[in-house]
Formats: C-alpha cells, structure tokens, sequence
C-alpha cells in the first residue's frame, strides 16, 4: 500500500502492467486477445498497451454513459463519444483496461455493454490502479498500484499525451 | 316586520346620499331615513357600524341553473349565493335547459323562487323559439308571466329580417331586449381574444371587429325600430366608443361589463388556466382601460356579474374543451371594492353600477332607498378578509379563479321585503 | 382542489431556470432547471435546447454500432396515446423508445370515443395506475399535453407529439438538429418557413427555437389568409412573395397544404398555390445557391413542392427522418431522468419539512 502522498509514475506502471499481462496471457492460454479501453482514462492506458504488446488489431474502445446505472439521479452527460468496436466480441478473449477501479460500477456497466455485442470466451480485467470502496463484487486480474487516499481526496490521470497522475482535494 | 338599521353608511347614489345614517324599514318598505318617526318600535335592529349599507345589488344575465343539470347548480343554491354576494334581484338569462321561451317554464320558476324566498327573481325571456333565432317567442306571454325583456343571449339570429321582425315585435308589448352582440361567422370555432397570445397558444382568436358588427347591425335596427336596448357584457374598446356615439345621438340604449372584464385580461389564460375561459374572452389591456373609463363616464352604467357556475369536472379539460364561465355573485363585490382601492372607481360609483344602474337600464322601480320603495337592502363590510372556498361559497359552482384566494369585503347581510333573507354566521 | 393561481405572477424579465420551474405556466422543467416534460419551445432556456441537440448527437452516432439499443429506460414503460391519428410520427417514437429499452404500449384513441365516454382525465390516470412512466401525447385541443402535465399525471413525463395549432417541439427540434449538423452557426443564418403557417403547429415551435437558438433572421412566407399579422410577434418577419421571402436565406422549410383549406375560403386552388408559393427550383434560386431545403413531412409534390427539388441536392428531407428518432430518444431520456430527479427532490422537501414538525404539502 501507498501512502497518498506518493502517486506512482504512470510510464513505470504501464510497462509493468505490459508485462504482466503477457505473463497472464502465457499462463491462461488467452488465444488472441482483443483490447477495449474504457473512456477516457482507458482508453489512454490500453493504447499504450496495444502498442508495447505489439497488438495488430485495432483497439477496441467503449463508452458507458448509457449503461450506467445512476444515470437517473445524475443526468444524462451529453458529450457522449461513440463506443467502437472493429472487432466481433462473440467468441473472443476480452482484455478491458481502465485506468482506476473503486466501485466497480464502471467495470460493470462496461461488461453489460460487451455483453450486448456479444458473448465473449473470457473478460480479463487490467487497471492501472485500485482504490479501496467496491460497491460490488468485482476486482482486477491485473493491477499496477493499490492506493489509499485521505477523505476528501481523488486521484485523476491527465492524458493524452504525458500521461501523468493528479491528486485533487475536493474544496 | 319592523326593522331599524343603525349606525351604518348609507349608500345611496340614487337619492345622492352617502353618510352615516340610520334607515327604518316597516312593511316591506322603507319607513324612514335618520331619525326614527314617534313611537316607531322596531322588533329588531341590525348595529350596522363599520358596514355600509346599500340597495340590494341588482344583476343582469346571471345564469340560476334551473331549469337544468342541477349539478352545476339550481335556484335554491344560486338565489342563496345571489344574497350572499348582496344581491337581491336577480334578472336571469333564458339560456335554461329547456330555455326560457314558454310562460310555463316562466312560472315554474317564479313558483320555486317564491317558495325559496331568498333572492328575487325576475327572467329574462328568449326572443326566439329555443333561441335558434328563428321563430318568434310568445314574448307577451313571456312578460304576461313575470319576465322584464328578452333576449336571444349569445345564440346568433343570422337574417337581420328576422332580428328586425323580432325587435319590432318587442316593442310592440314596449318589452325590452337585451343584447349579447357578437357576429358568429367570425367567432367560429375561437375561444380567446384573437391576438398574439391567442396565435402563440394556438387556440382560435375572436377579433374584436365580432363585437363591433355585431353591435354595429343591432344599433341600425334599434334606430329604426325604436325597441328598448341594452347591450349586456361588452369586451372591446370598440363597443363602448360606439355605445358613447349612440348614446350621444340621443338613443336611449344602455350597456353593462361584466366585473371580470374590469379585473383580468387575455394574460391570463397564458398557461391554459381554463378558469379563465369566458365568454366574450378577456381581451387586451386597452380594451379594459376602455371598459373601466367607460365605467367611469357612465357610459357603461351597469356592471353584471356574468354569473356561471360549473362543477369542476367542466374546468378539467384542455382550454378549448373546457366549459367557458366563472362563478361570481359572492365575489363580485370583493373584486369591484379592488377597484376602488386602486383608484379606478369610487365606491359611490361602483354602489351605483351595482344598483341604480341596472334598476333604471330595465326601468325597475327598484336600486334605491328612497321612503316607501320595497326594503332591498344589502349591508357589506369593506374591510371584512375571507378567503374562496368550499365552506365559505354557498354557489354549487366550484369554477372561480378566486378559489382559496384571500379577498377583502363582504356581505354581512341581505334583506328583501323588509325581511333579513341572509345573514352571514360569523355575526 | 388544487389553484393554479396563488402562485404570483412572475416579473416579464428575463428568468432563470429556477424561476422559470415556478411559473406554473412553465411546467417543464424541474427546481434545477432539468427537463421533465417535453410540452412545447416556448419557456424554454437556450441552454436545454442545446443539451437536447448535444444528446440526440450521441444517439445519432450509436446508429452505426452494430447494437442499436441502449438500456436507459429499461423497465419504463412508455404509452403511446395518440388522439389524432399519425402512423408516421407513431412509430418514430415506438422506434425510438424500443431502442431505449423500455416497454412500449401504443393506444390509438379516437377523439369521438372519447367524448363519449370518459374523459381525457379518466383515460390518463387509469393508465398511469397501471404504472405508466411517460405519455407520448397528440391532441386536437392546443393545451390539451399542458392540462394533462400540470393538472392530471404530473408524475408522469409528457412528450407532447402535437397539440392543436399549438406546439410539435420534437419536429421542431430535429429540424434545428438538421440545421446545425449542415449548416452549423445559428447566428449566421436566415431561416425561411412557407406554407400555411396559420393552422401549423410546427411552424410556431419552430419560430420560438429559432430564436432561441440565435437565429440571424426568421421569416414567414404565404397569403394574408394563411399568414395573419398577429403571428409577427413570435419573432418572425412577414412575406407574402417568394421572390422577397426567399432572398439570400440559408435555409427554406416548406409545410404541408391540407386539401381542407381550399373549403374554408382560405385558398383558391392547388394549383394557384403552386404557382405563387410551390417550391421549384426556379424560386430555388432566389436563395443562396448552397441553400438547405427541408419539409416536415409528408411532402405533396406539386402542391408545395417540385419533385426535382424534393429529390435534389439541396434537400434534406430523407435525413431529418434519420435524426427524428436520435431527438425523440434524447428528449424522452431527459425527462425521465427529469422526473426521477423530482421526485428525490420531493422526498428531500418532504424528509426535511417532516423534521420542521410541519406537516408535508
């Protein structure tokens, strides 16, 4: 665990995850994976993914705004970008990258949306980091840090370029 | 019965009276005004202090629901209310179901209401056979009955032969008739004042120019032949510029607004508040100033009720569907004493549109206080704060625009014939 | 009974969203200012228009997903009441709700039925009894969406389809759709609307988004009976020629001729119409030449317009069907999150007047 003053260097932890997942890929077999970021922060990390796992097929990207399942309480966020899929997910092997996982709901609603194209064989779960606070039964295979943050505290990856870690105190 | 009201204003704009004075009433009639005559003991006397004391109110064209779906009302709930609003005659509109074209129906009614002994009532025929504007009605047997004029309300007579037949008619009997002027082919299908707002709601606009011909062709015919006329609530500036010409040529014709005119324009019904939805509609802010100076002048010497109550099914429909009417008889006091406050009228001015006015447009000898004239009387509080609703209204209509309003003025008590008809609980 | 009137008038400045929620003329939007019935432009602030055009943006694009739904209103149901009959107008928002998810129930009402059974309050509370989450409504009567909103089911979202002459704001709204996806910037265009503007409701919604959206120039084209001047104040200038109407605008929308309007004195013929307003591509010209020609729909070629136009480069019409489901499915998402917001809201207020000790309204 990591105190919240110290916030990793995300190129670091990419290339760790990077190896990780071939390890995880050798070790369960994962016939041709397909990767999907999840906007926007995913997709980020999963491009950087796709290029040092030398992926030849293009990056799947999703955007779960309409599966969200809070999005009555909260409103419809209308700069919606289109999910794109180039690829069938039926039958295949799934590698979902996000950039953090705390409650879990994200994951879910990303997973519903898959589902919603098609069955895949199997759905590997990479973040780059994990917060405590999972409001539903859902880890990460693969994760590069698990942080604690002092209440009131949020952790924020800026990107495109520079991907970069940020901590913001809510005021 | 011997009755002596002290300590009130008396209000009495025929006789120009307006001063804190007693008045004594004995058989039915009005004994005496200040000081009591020798030996005069009265079985009851009203201390009337902060009240004013007036004619009883006289309305022209209030709907009484009988004959008629007595859900919407009937003569005993709406005579009741006609007291509690101060008024103590009542001259009806014939647009009954079945109207009021036969001296049957005519009687049916006076019957009731002189069993009900609450407010006088006096009909207003119809001056057509079901007023389809066709066929004349046994207009004689119709005053023979009890009724005071005729009218064909705002039902269209189309051919201007059969209007000039009808009113020659009238006139024969020296009966006079009341007019509702309105041109029907540019009414259509409108319920609102033809206008921008009425364009934005999308709902069908009357033009004022309805109005004015439909006036315009009455006032040709009443000058040819010579019938005794009153034009009943006028919406439009147009109407009473041309009621103040005729009037000056020297035509003895009269003409009554309704208080609702006085009070509210077509900004209302912005929103689709269907209890606005009347007929004539409401119409522009100059159309009511032009009402409220002709109040002022004269020139509109009457101010009417348009009394027309509807349970609240009727009001709960989109605009259109909806059934046009208000219930006003208990506020239209309230309403014309708002009037007063804000300077457009003076309370001598409305007291007199109420009941000096009305007596002398149907040449009743009624609306004043003069010794030995039958004791109409109504006494109001002008400072008295109630508010609209069920429990305080006794009319069976439930569409007023008032409903759970606070208003200020009141009517404490009613009497008619010397006799106290209505007298407010709370007293 | 509930009054509609003890709440004061507000002043005629310009209103915020939480002042425009309290008119009770404005029964569209909730506290915060959000979208909870859909009733017509009118009291709408610019920035809930563009929130519609942004959202029907991101539905448009779902159009080439291979999945075509979304499970926003899954388990809403949506009622289709239709009192005047539209097949085409009907089934955009079937489609539209079907690709949200909800459960949809389409019920064509005949007005005579109706009057002479039960009332329009009756039919709606009976279906919002059975758990209905939102009324796609079209009526005769203008007001009749306003009445069922404010004084009926105001828990229910109503999606006005067309009220009388009064309002068709989804019409409205993708056509603004149509013209900011190809002609962008609203403050630069000029906007011209033909046809019997009298009787149409969607010219009225048009007019108000419009302007409200910061049109350079709204303009209305027709004869005097079609185009009365009380309609100048809805923010539009009047023409009664083509050649006038039609100069430099950016974008023409040409409305539909009802055969009726010949027996109501309004119009002479089909054929004189035509002649003086149809759009061909003659009149075309009078336009800029890269001019976007639109028509709500359906067309009746050679009463107000030319096949070859209809057809042509310049027209539009084919795709404002496209965006017409893209909007239908924003709005009624908007609402029912709307109304979802509400009533939290209403449980606050009551929760908290409930720890005043003052019994909840």
């Amino acid at each position: 665990m990591t105190t919240h003053t110290n916030l990793p260097d995300v190129n670091t932890l990419i290339e760790q995850l990077a190896q990780q997942l071939k390890q995880h890929i050798q070790n369960q077999n994962l016939n041709n994976i397909a990767l999907v970021g999840i906007h926007s922060g995913g997709v980020w990390v999963a491009e950087r993914l796709h290029s040092l796992l030398e992926q030849e097929e293009a990056l799947g990207t999703l955007d779960i705004s309409f599966y969200r399942d809070d999005y009555t309480r909260v409103g419809l966020n209308p700069s919606v970008k289109p999910s794109s899929l180039p690829f069938a997910t039926e039958g295949r092997h799934i590698v979902l990258v996000d950039d953090v996982i705390m409650s879990g709901r994200t994951i879910r609603a990303a997973m519903n949306e898959l589902f919603d194209y098609g069955r895949p064989d199997s759905v590997t779960l990479v973040t780059l980091l994990s917060l405590p606070g999972r409001e539903l039964p859902i880890q990460p295979d693969i994760t590069g840090q698990t942080l604690t943050l002092a209440p009131g505290e949020r952790v924020k990856l800026t990107g495109p370029d520079n991907l970069s870690l940020e901590l913001q105190t809510a005021q | 019965m011997k009755l002596t009201i002290c300590g009130g204003r008396l209000i009495d704009p025929a006789q120009n009276i307006d001063e804190l004075i007693d008045i004594h009433l004995a058989d039915g009639r009005v004994l005496a005004l200040g000081q009591a005559p020798a030996g005069f003991n009265p079985e009851r006397t009203i201390h009337a202090e902060g009240l004013v004391v007036a004619p009883g109110f006289i309305d022209i064209g209030a709907h009484l629901r009988e004959p008629g779906p007595s859900y919407k009302g009937n003569l005993r709930s709406e005579t009741k209310s006609a007291l509690a609003g101060g008024y103590t005659t009542i001259c009806c509109r014939p647009d009954t179901s079945p109207c009021i074209d036969s001296s049957a129906v005519v009687q049916q009614i006076m019957d009731k209401v002189e069993a009900l002994s609450q407010a006088k009532v006096m009909p207003i025929g119809a001056m057509t056979k079901d007023l389809k504007g066709s066929h004349l009605s046994n207009m004689a047997g119709l005053q023979h009955t009890g009724c005071v004029a005729v009218s064909n309300m705002r039902q269209p007579v189309e051919s201007s032969l059969v209007l000039r037949r009808c009113l020659e008619y009238a006139s024969t009997f020296d009966l006079q008739v009341v007019f509702y002027p309105e041109d029907h082919w540019l009414k259509a299908d409108g319920c609102a004042n033809e206008g921008e707002l009425a364009s934005r709601l999308g709902l069908g606009g009357i033009p004022a120019s309805a109005e004015a011909i439909g006036l315009s062709r009455v006032l040709h015919l009443i000058e040819t032949t010579g019938v005794k006329a009153h034009f009943g609530m006028l919406s439009t500036a147009r109407a009473v510029e041309m009621i103040a010409n005729a009037q000056q040529r020297g035509l003895p014709v009269t003409a009554d607004v309704d208080m609702a005119h006085l009070i509210y324009t077509e900004a209302e019904i912005d929103g689709y508040n269907s209890q606005f939805f009347v007929e004539p509609p409401l119409r522009s802010e100059e159309d009511r100033a032009a009402l409220r100076q002709g109040v002022r002048d004269g020139v509109l010497s009457v101010i009417s009720s348009a009394h027309l109550p509807h349970e609240e099914a009727a009001k709960m429909a989109p605009f259109a569907a909806a059934e046009p009417g208000m219930a006003t008889l208990e506020t239209t006091l309230s309403q014309g004493l708002s009037l007063v406050a804000e300077d457009l009228l003076s309370l001598n001015q409305l007291v007199e549109r109420l009941t000096s006015g009305p007596a002398k447009a149907l040449g009743l000898p009624m609306g004043s206080l003069s010794v030995g004239q039958a004791a109409d009387l109504c006494l109001f509080d002008p400072e008295a704060e109630w508010v609209v609703n069920d429990e305080s209204l006794h009319t069976a209509g439930e569409n007023t625009p008032l409903m759970q309003q606070e208003v200020k003025g009141q009517v404490q008590f009613a009497i008619v014939d010397g006799q106290v008809a209505f007298e407010r609980n709370s007293r | 009974m509930k009054s509609m009137t003890d709440i004061p008038r507000p002043a005629t400045s310009p209103r915020s969203a939480a002042a425009l929620s309290a008119d009770p003329r404005n029964v569209q939007l909730t506290e915060d200012g959000k979208l909870r019935h859909f009733l017509t432009i009118g009291g709408l602030p610019k920035e809930v228009l563009e929130e519609i055009l942004d959202t029907a943006d991101s539905f448009v694009n779902m159009g080439e997903k291979s999945v075509k739904k979304v499970p926003l209103l899954r388990g809403k149901t949506v009622v289709n009441l239709f009192f005047e009959n539209s097949t085409r107008t009907r089934s955009t928002f079937e489609l539209a709700a079907q690709r949200l998810s909800a459960d949809v129930l389409s019920l064509d009402i005949n007005t005579s039925a109706t009057t002479k059974g039960e009332t329009l309050m009756d039919t709606l509370q009976n279906l919002e009894a059975m758990g209905s989450d939102m009324f796609i409504v079209r009526h005769a009567d203008s007001g009749a969406q306003h009445f069922i909103a404010s004084q009926v089911t105001p828990n229910v979202a109503i999606i006005n389809a067309g009220d009388g002459r009064h309002a068709h704001p989804t019409q409205a709204m993708l056509d603004m759709y149509t013209i900011r996806k190809h002609k962008g910037d609203f403050s630069k265009l000029k906007v011209a609307i033909v046809g019997d503007i009298l009787h149409s409701r969607v010219a009225r919604s048009q007019v108000q988004a419009l302007n409200t959206l910061g049109a350079e120039e709204v303009r209305l084209i027709g004869p005097k009976t079609l185009l009365p001047d009380t309609l100048a104040g809805l923010g539009a200038k009047l023409y009664t020629r083509m050649e006038d109407g039609l100069k430099d605008v950016d974008v023409v929308i040409m409305l539909r001729l009802q055969k009726e309007r010949m027996d109501g004195a309004l119009l002479p013929s089909e054929g004189e119409f035509y002649r003086l307003y149809g759009l061909t591509e003659e009149k075309l010209n009078y336009a800029r030449p890269d001019a976007i020609v639109m028509h709500p729909g359906p067309i009746n070629r050679g009463v107000e317009i030319e096949s070859a136009v209809a057809d042509g480069p310049q027209s539009l019409i084919l795709n404002q069907v496209s965006y017409g489901i893209a909007i239908r499915m924003a709005v009624m998402s908007m609402s029912v999150s709307g109304q979802t917001q509400q009533k939290v809201q209403n449980q606050e207020n009551a929760a908290s007047q409930g720890n005043d000790g003052e019994t909840s309204a």
